[in-house]
């Protein structure tokens, strides 16, 4: 009776363990290129395609250096009140807006 | 000495053959019929023909397109060029090249051509203000920066327009001001302001006769007005608390008030963080009603004989455009041209409407009086889409 039960909770921590890594790692290609087209052309309108900033602030390597990651992650999803950055976590997961941090902040282009 | 002779008349022979075919290939034309199309990923524009739906030619070369816009001059043969990252081009539809291109700033959002038609200005963000240029070799006229009051902040600008009389006008986004440039001596404007215009406008037009500025605002509910015509009269507010005090939804695009839409003394602006478009009556500037749309209005333009209106919508609802009916104030029609449709422009007598598809590559072609697509062309990313028509209407 109880090795199966046993091997029932290896299984899930297994699963577990698949669903940990997968979220955390790299997300899937193609949302990843979703979410940098959504990055361009989107948040572009307003900050430009090439990051230099437009209504919005310049979202280039250089002008985000020394901000906290977490930071940037809240301004993605929840915006800016009194300003028009918009609340974006209708259109993305917070580990989707990680993965998007990390983009800007290591200065990586998208394929424009 | 006879070969000699032989090969030069050979040679004069066939570069007069060929004097002919070039000036049968450039046979004149006009301009009247012809327009551009912003592919802002790839910083090129086309060249376009909408008798047949042609793509002429394609121009490369024009740098940061995303948010650009463009005017034409006078003849309707340049199209002056405003990209994101200050480039200002000037664009020879005839000879389907750039004629000269210079960087003016580090960051613009638009511009405008004076009445008589010698001075293109072009607001910019950063550093935030105007410059004035001659239109025909862009040389810098005049400098306006948008400091407001004693503060040494300069305010981004928006909404530029050209007004009679030689003005520009144009709104302060930081500072909530309207700023009128009068430009009958280029190198030294006269500028007038106006404070306190409203919280954040975002966008500026004027109504096609000129005598009516408008700047929308993002920071509060409301437009400010303004009378060219009696200017002493100040900015007025109009429309304001269309909310109703409730909480605005959010914008994932900023509405735009490219040209004023309007029919029969009622006009149609985009209302901001509402799914709405309002309808002022323009006699006493009050709300004559609100027409429920499909998401946040981008774009809300008036066909040229004023019998609809298109809307086009921010995400996540930018696959859609609804057709107004301005008699009935009813949605005729919602169409669903694709993802991310942004931009409409009306051919000049207004029988089809050319709409941009970003993500799907394409400029589609709408008849506005069967409401179907009658032609599909393709572009790389297409944005603002400007027909020359625009050279001969004030404000555009």
């Amino acid at each position: 009776m109880r090795r199966p039960r046993h091997k029932t909770g290896i299984i899930l921590a297994a699963l577990g363990a698949l669903w940990a890594s997968a979220v955390c790692a790299d997300l899937p290609a193609s949302r990843q290129s979703e979410l940098l087209h959504l990055l361009d052309q989107d948040c572009g309108s307003c900050h430009g395609l090439t990051r230099r900033g437009g209504l919005g602030p310049a979202l280039t390597q250089e002008a985000l250096a020394g901000k906290p990651a977490v930071t940037l992650r809240e301004v993605i999803l929840h915006g800016r009140p009194g300003t028009p950055m918009p609340p974006w976590e209708s259109f993305m997961s917070a580990q989707e807006a990680d993965w998007l941090v990390q983009v800007l902040i290591q200065g990586k282009t998208g394929a424009r | 000495m006879r070969a000699e002779l032989f090969h030069s008349f050979l040679k004069i022979f066939l570069s007069l053959i060929g004097a002919v075919l070039v000036s049968a290939c450039a046979s004149p034309r006009g301009t009247g019929d012809l327009g551009i199309i912003i592919e802002r990923a790839s910083g090129s524009v086309q060249v376009v023909e909408t008798t047949h739906h042609t793509r002429l030619a394609r121009v490369p070369g024009l740098g940061d397109l995303s948010h650009a816009s463009a005017v034409y001059s006078r003849d309707a043969r340049y199209a002056y060029v405003f990209g994101r990252d200050g480039g200002l081009t000037k664009v020879d539809l005839l000879r389907r090249r750039i004629e000269k291109r210079i960087v003016q700033a580090g960051n613009a959002i638009g511009g405008a051509i004076s009445q008589d038609g010698r001075l293109v200005a072009v607001s910019n963000y950063e550093p935030g203000g105007v410059k004035v240029f001659a239109a025909d070799t862009l040389e810098l006229l005049a400098d306006i920066p948008a400091g407001s009051g004693d503060s040494q902040r300069r305010s981004k600008v928006v909404g530029l327009v050209d007004a009679p009389g030689d003005r520009f006008v144009f709104s302060l986004y930081d500072a909530g001001e309207i700023w009128i440039a009068d430009m009958r001596n280029p190198r030294q404007p006269q500028v007038r302001k106006f404070t306190n215009v409203g919280k954040q406008p975002y966008d500026g037009t004027v109504t096609p006769d000129g005598r009516y500025y408008i700047a929308g605002l993002f920071g509060e509910d409301g437009l400010a007005l303004l009378d060219l015509w009696q200017t002493e009269k100040g900015v007025r507010r109009v429309l304001d608390g269309y909310g109703r005090g409730q909480q605005p939804l959010p914008v994932f695009k900023m509405p735009h008030l490219d040209n004023w839409a309007q029919a029969n003394d009622i006009a149609y602006v985009p209302a901001v963080g509402r799914h709405e478009v309002l309808v002022i009556d323009q006699k006493n500037w009050t709300e004559a009603g609100r027409i429920a749309v499909a998401g946040q209005p981008v774009f809300v333009v008036a066909r040229p004989d004023g019998r609809q209106v298109w809307v086009n919508l921010a995400p996540p609802d930018n696959d859609t455009v609804q057709v107004i009916d301005t008699l009935s104030l009813k949605i005729i029609r919602t169409l669903k041209p694709g993802k991310a449709v942004l931009h409409m422009e009306f051919t000049p007598r207004g029988e089809q409407v050319w709409i941009s598809v970003r993500d799907e590559d394409r400029v589609d072609v709408y008849d506005t009086d069967t409401l179907e697509r009658v032609a599909s062309l393709p572009a790389d990313k297409p944005s603002g889409i400007f027909f020359s028509a625009r050279a001969h209407r004030i404000g555009l």
